[in-house]
């Protein structure tokens, strides 16, 4: 609750609404990486704003995941440039490997693949975003290591 | 010859800390600044020529003093870090490798314009960035050069750094205000402009990342010094950020005096295409420019070498030139299909149409539609002349920006490539298996080897 003060304590007097994306965020990364109508509704009591205003900025951004996703989230970039160094090929070696179609998670919920517009890295072509991070100039197999990785992460 | 201005000092060790960066002479424009007065340092910014780096290239210093100072209301000045423009990712590489230059154009910038409370808009993906930020401002709040009373002026100035969460549209002014008041990303219509009724209501200035570090080298040489670099009214240095079919993608930062051969072939910057393969085509500002073929690219229709800047790029207007935009440079090899880079950009524009204009909402999803048809070698003829159809019904139809940002692509594709199109067309089974490859485009190309 103390990030969530030094949040609210940016903005002036009254504009605490300001809060509400980093809150969303800060709320989806504490309860399992999705935005439940629970979690939404929780963020707009702490703003003393109506939950119809949270789910309307929640459903906007296309970093709000508002169903449940695997423990590992791979969003590979698709748009033109990634495309020009081999994005469909990446993307379609990560369906083969984990056996799952984009927006899909693995049986045991460890990963979920989905596509994603341009994550402006372009010069580091073909790439993806992994919880905080790019990983980039992505080959089959680093795509490889980096499933390895997360399968031995606790 | 490159001249550095902003990224001379990035890859000193340990720049991205406050001592090195201090040492290295970092700082200094706030202390020259804050003894100056707020109007002064707007003129030195309008002599400097300085044109706002984020895409529309309009001029900064005038910008700044179209800002409303009604008494007893606070004024804001917002950094436009929200880079999403395919093909753009030079403010990236600002922030990560020498993010002190931005806070320290920040700082000089608020002073200048009356902000005390200045907000970088960062787009939520670049997560790990905001605590390389935060990280600067906190060692710049310890040194004195932010916070209560800066360097003993009176001053007082704090920055803040907001993440977005995933939305192109927010790199658009006003929707970029209406997402750090917590809504959604939908453009407001102007008038009024944000300079009278921006965040929160108040008079508000946003400026590109790149803009705003511009001004400390401004700062430090003077606008009149500044405006020296470059030519005619493109001045100063543009940082590029180059990707696609080429040896070197990377960040380059140039002083616009170069021709587009040599920032292409030059071993300096791009390194020429991969494989010994020719040149194709380039999108040379971000994908909402033009995409020229490769003889366009080179020389003007006039038969004149194309040079890198704002000028030249689009000498020609749309029918034989492109833009500047962002400096988002996409290159284009042989083997690359017209066709399908452009559905892949239509895509992206269906996925950001904010949905408020109706222009926007369907036609973004109709052009995508019609050219994944296309593309998969189930057009027809009628087809291509639909799709420039819709791409003539958006542009200038919406609220913001974002509708001519869809069409023009589509535009230039039509516009120059469109026996590609009709290729696809006739060739329905053939298309699937191979691409159109350079066809006509090449027989013009006696530059490139």
């Amino acid at each position: 609750m103390k990030e969530v003060s030094e949040i609210i304590a940016r903005y002036p007097e009254g504009k605490q609404k300001s809060a509400l994306i980093p809150l969303l965020h800060l709320a989806q990364e504490e309860f399992g990486g999705w935005l439940s109508p629970e979690s939404m509704d929780y963020v707009a009591s702490i703003l003393n704003i109506e939950p119809i205003e949270a789910y309307e900025v929640a459903t906007f951004y296309s970093m709000y995941n508002l169903q449940p996703v695997g423990k590992h989230l791979f969003e590979v970039c698709q748009t033109g440039p990634c495309m020009l160094n081999g994005s469909d090929r990446i993307i379609d070696y990560i369906k083969k490997k984990l056996n799952i179609g984009v927006g899909e998670t693995t049986a045991d919920g460890m990963f979920t693949l989905k596509t994603v517009e341009c994550l402006g890295a372009c010069g580091y072509a073909p790439l993806m975003q992994l919880g905080k991070n790019y990983r980039e100039h992505l080959t089959e197999e680093k795509v490889d290591a980096i499933i390895e990785e997360c399968r031995n992460k606790k | 010859m490159a001249k550095k201005i902003l990224l001379e000092k990035a890859h000193v060790e340990g720049i991205r800390y406050y001592d090195v960066y201090r040492r290295e002479g970092g700082y200094r424009s706030v202390e020259k600044a804050l003894k100056m007065d707020p109007t002064a340092i707007v003129e030195e910014v309008k002599k400097s020529g300085l044109r706002g780096r984020g895409g529309a290239g309009f001029p900064t210093g005038m910008k700044w003093s179209f800002l409303a100072k009604p008494e007893g209301v606070p004024r804001y000045l917002v950094c436009n870090a929200d880079e999403s423009e395919p093909g753009t990712f030079k403010d990236r590489y600002l922030m990560e490798f020498i993010p002190h230059l931005l806070i320290e154009g920040l700082i000089v910038s608020s002073f200048a314009l009356g902000s005390n409370r200045t907000y970088i808009y960062i787009r939520g993906e670049y997560a790990w960035i905001v605590a390389i930020l935060e990280q600067a401002i906190a060692e710049a709040k310890q040194h004195g050069f932010l916070g209560k009373n800066i360097l003993g002026t009176g001053f007082d100035c704090e920055i803040y750094v907001q993440r977005g969460a995933g939305a192109y549209i927010c790199g658009e002014e006003t929707a970029l205000i209406e997402s750090l008041e917590g809504k959604r990303g939908n453009p407001r219509i102007k008038p009024p402009f944000p300079a009278i009724k921006g965040l929160w209501d108040c008079p508000t200035v946003v400026n590109n990342v790149e803009t705003l570090a511009a001004v400390v080298p401004i700062m430090n040489m003077g606008g009149e010094e500044y405006a020296k670099i470059g030519v005619g009214r493109s001045t100063g240095t543009k940082l590029l950020s180059a990707c696609g079919n080429i040896n070197k993608p990377g960040v380059y930062e140039i002083d616009m005096t170069i021709s587009v051969e040599e920032f292409i072939f030059s071993d300096e910057y791009c390194g020429g295409i991969p494989n010994g393969k020719k040149l194709k085509a380039c999108i040379p500002g971000g994908s909402s420019v033009p995409i020229l073929p490769a003889n366009l690219l080179l020389k003007t229709a006039k038969g004149e070498t194309r040079y890198m800047n704002y000028e030249s790029l689009s000498d020609g207007g749309f029918a034989s030139g492109s833009m500047m935009g962002s400096g988002g440079f996409i290159v284009l090899d042989e083997d690359q299909c017209v066709v399908r880079h452009t559905m892949t950009l239509a895509r992206f524009y269906r996925h950001e149409s904010c949905g408020q204009c109706s222009p926007c909402r369907e036609g973004t999803g109709w052009m995508e539609k019609i050219l994944n048809k296309i593309e998969n070698g189930k057009g027809a003829m009628s087809d291509i002349d639909l799709l420039w159809d819709i791409q003539r019904k958006i542009e200038g139809n919406t609220i913001c920006p974002l509708g001519d940002a869809a069409a023009w692509p589509v535009a230039a594709a039509i516009r120059h490539f469109r026996d590609e199109f009709e290729w696809h067309v006739n060739n329905p089974e053939l298309c699937l298996q191979q691409n159109y490859g350079l066809a006509n485009y090449a027989n013009e190309l006696s530059l490139v080897s």
